[in-house]
């Protein structure tokens, strides 16, 4: 694209370089019906600083931007959707920390995230909660220094593999804040939610926490802003969701242009037919459309200043991976309906990225409150 | 006025079935998922039940039922959570071949089996360099005095792995126009020279045991050809039109089941304290969902209905097998977004509906291939 400078694609070449060289077709099929995850890569790209791209340097990231670390999500995810995502989601909460953390949080928690030495994950939902997250009924009950953590976190990503969770729990009556839960805190139950339709190289679980006893300095942010700072925090999980789904979009283009180049039908190649060009344009459309609203996505929050564009970026982005990865799997016929061709795991990531956070019903309704602005009914 | 008129015995027959399929099929769905097949017994069980082949005449064993067995088999079995006992693929495309084309000797040889479940068949097209474009199969069979010789390899067959019997296309080597020097065989799985490869890996139907079959001088009786030599691509054209309609006949009766279970889902779970379906946008999905089922199961029951009065229906059936096939996946895709995050995890039953359905656009011919059959035979 030639609206980055030279240090961005430096960055975008080094990750391609890197995801060609470890990410091995047969192992990542191998992990990923095995649900393993791919701890060995990962350590090896926290070393080469893929990881921690928008942390600061004092805390072992490179100072660079969302933009930047949007750049690497979507390489990754374009050279293998499953090891991509996993890498990506493995630092799942640190936003909370950049955005809200003390100094102290930060310096202890987050350069152990961008050496890829540890993982971490968001624990919001709970059963029935929805999107209403000042409702949430998990409690941090306040005891002299610390506070007593007790309820239940259900789909937690990186679940029972996170080194800490970031729960968000009500604090006050009628408030929630972020609490830095660490794994190996006694009370800490897990229950494994099992395979999910993609992204299997990250494991889901439901937490059950009974009385959890967590120092009081370990609130991120303020004790009654839970919510609004979850609001904050979801502008990047969105961008960077948004650009893993355009890299998954991206790879199950490239592997089905590839394929329609050389297989033959009817005595001529598949990309010969009128009918393939046209779905291969309309992915390539598609695809464009996506790499503009996700980079315009980053840009802005870099620039403080996001508003609609992380929401409208996951959406459109999403979608676009999903049909792309669909229309790939029919571009390969019956080969792709088998595993080895991965464009069905492509698909099955992309779909599974699409039904994440709340899914299109949750940016449907965050976007028409920015839109339209709220009602009383 | 329903389009389809069941009697008494069809009514019959469903409750048998149904009861059938609640003992012996859907609490081992799982199980069959993750072994990657379905127990040899079972089909023997569907047979002697005399839920196989209910179009076969009494004279084999069969009920001698009209095509609305079948529609009843495909219903039933779409509820059960599993797609490795393929019972339609069996009774309704492949053991048609044997019936309307094999000599009486090779009938009463076969079809028992076939109808008791003694005998699961296969049927063997595709190859891996041929798939819609069929004609150009590199299998080939050298008929020799009164033997055949069978060289070649298949793909993506169901029954692959437990089959007994394959209804095997393929082409001589010798004439020149490929398409007439197709002919279909029957091969028996003890054969010598016939092998089955290796269990395919696939997105869903993961009870199914697909394969690849290998032929390596594998020699028949030529009096297990069906039909005249090279008459393959006519028979395949005259039993096309029942395979079609039986894709379409599968995919609304799995979008019946995915549009109920989503319903029921969305009656019954909560999210900001009311159940999902007081939402309006949930609503309207519910709706749209059941609407497009409604519309498929109408040109669907058409379709079976014109079948059943022998009509000729190429360009219609090409179009439901396209239409309803495209309208499941469609239905899945929205259950998940409607479900919500219990849709991402395969507890929930409508993961693998998902992965389960993605195939029925590809197989029995892709949609393409469906668009391009009709464009023809409209003139175009």
């Amino acid at each position: 694209m030639c609206d980055l400078n030279r240090s961005q694609r430096e960055i975008q070449k080094a990750a391609r370089d890197f995801a060609r060289g470890e990410f091995d077709k047969d192992l990542a099929l191998e992990m990923e019906k095995k649900g393993t995850f791919p701890g060995a890569i990962r350590r090896k790209a926290g070393a080469l600083g893929f990881l921690g791209l928008h942390f600061p340097e004092r805390y072992g990231g490179a100072g660079l931007g969302l933009f930047e670390a949007a750049l690497v999500a979507e390489v990754l995810c374009r050279q293998d959707s499953s090891i991509g995502s996993a890498l990506i989601f493995s630092t799942l909460g640190a936003e909370c920390l950049l955005r809200f953390g003390s100094e102290a949080l930060q310096q202890r928690f987050l350069p152990d995230l961008a050496e890829g030495k540890a993982c971490s994950a968001l624990a919001v939902s709970e059963p029935g909660l929805g999107g209403q997250w000042s409702a949430v009924r998990t409690t941090a009950v306040a005891d002299g220094e610390n506070y007593i953590v007790d309820g239940c976190k259900t789909h937690v990503l990186n679940g029972g593999q996170a080194d800490f969770y970031i729960v968000l729990c009500r604090t006050t009556d009628d408030a929630a804040g972020m609490l830095l839960v660490e794994a190996e805190r006694p009370g800490i139950a897990i229950s494994a939610l099992g395979r999910k339709l993609g992204t299997n190289m990250t494991p889901a679980a439901d937490l059950r926490l009974s009385g959890v006893r967590v120092p009081a300095d370990h609130l991120v942010g303020r004790e009654d802003r839970g919510a609004a700072q979850l609001e904050s925090v979801l502008e990047e999980i969105y961008v960077l969701t948004a650009a893993q789904a355009l890299g998954i979009a991206a790879g199950a283009f490239d592997r089905a242009l590839s394929y329609v180049k050389q297989r033959e039908a009817f005595g001529r190649t598949l990309a010969a037919f009128e009918i393939t060009r046209h779905k291969i344009a309309a992915m390539a459309a598609r695809i464009e459309g996506a790499r503009a609203v996700v980079y315009q996505a980053a840009r802005s929050v870099d620039a403080g200043r996001g508003g609609m564009l992380p929401a409208t970026a996951k959406w459109l982005s999403s979608l676009a991976a999903v049909q792309t990865a669909d229309d790939a799997i029919q571009l390969f016929g019956g080969y792709g309906y088998m595993r080895e061709t991965e464009v069905e795991r492509f698909f099955r990531d992309a779909k599974t990225l699409d039904l994440l956070f709340g899914g299109r019903t949750a940016l449907k309704r965050k976007m028409a409150d920015s839109v339209i602005g709220k009602i009383r009914r | 006025m329903d389009i389809l008129q069941y009697s008494d015995d069809h009514r019959a027959f469903r409750e048998r079935l149904r009861a059938f399929c609640e003992k012996e099929v859907t609490p081992y769905a799982d199980q069959w998922e993750q072994a990657h097949i379905v127990p040899r017994q079972v089909w023997r069980k569907m047979g002697q039940a005399g839920f196989l082949c209910p179009t076969v005449a009494p004279e084999f064993g069969g009920l001698g039922g009209d095509f609305l067995y079948a529609l009843i088999v495909a219903e039933e079995l779409s509820r059960t959570g599993q797609t490795g006992l393929i019972a339609s693929l069996h009774s309704d495309i492949t053991v048609p071949y044997i019936d309307a084309f094999g000599s009486a000797e090779l009938k009463r040889r076969y079809l028992p089996g076939c109808v008791s479940g003694d005998i699961v068949t296969a049927i063997a097209m595709t190859e891996p360099g041929a798939g819609s474009d069929l004609a150009a199969m590199q299998t080939t069979a050298v008929e020799d005095g009164d033997e055949v010789v069978l060289n070649g390899s298949k793909t993506f067959i169901s029954n692959g792995v437990i089959c007994d019997l394959v209804v095997l296309a393929a082409r001589d080597p010798a004439t020149v126009d490929k398409h007439q020097a197709v002919s279909l065989y029957v091969v028996e799985a003890d054969t010598p020279g016939f092998k089955k490869g290796r269990q395919l890996d696939k997105m869903g139907w993961h009870s199914q045991d697909t394969a690849e079959l290998f032929f390596n001088d594998c020699r028949i009786p030529v009096r297990n050809r069906l039909g005249e030599k090279g008459a393959g691509f006519f028979l395949l054209m005259e039993k096309l039109q029942q395979e079609r309609l039986a894709c379409a006949m599968g995919a609304v009766a799995a979008a019946e089941h995915i549009v109920a279970y989503t319903v029921d889902y969305c009656k019954r779970t909560e999210a900001g304290g009311k159940p999902l379906s007081r939402s309006q946008a949930v609503q309207f999905a519910l709706v749209e969902m059941t609407t497009e089922l409604k519309v498929s199961r109408t040109f669907m029951e058409k379709l079976i209905a014109d079948h059943m009065e022998k009509k000729t229906i190429i360009v219609e059936v090409s179009m439901a097998k396209y239409w309803c096939t495209d309208a499941v996946n469609r239905i899945a895709n929205r259950a998940l977004e409607v479900i919500g995050e219990y849709g991402i995890l395969e507890a929930c039953p409508m993961v693998r509906a998902l992965r389960d359905t993605r195939v029925m656009s590809i197989f029995a011919g892709t949609n393409e291939i469906m668009k391009g059959i009709a464009a023809k035979f409209m003139g175009l």
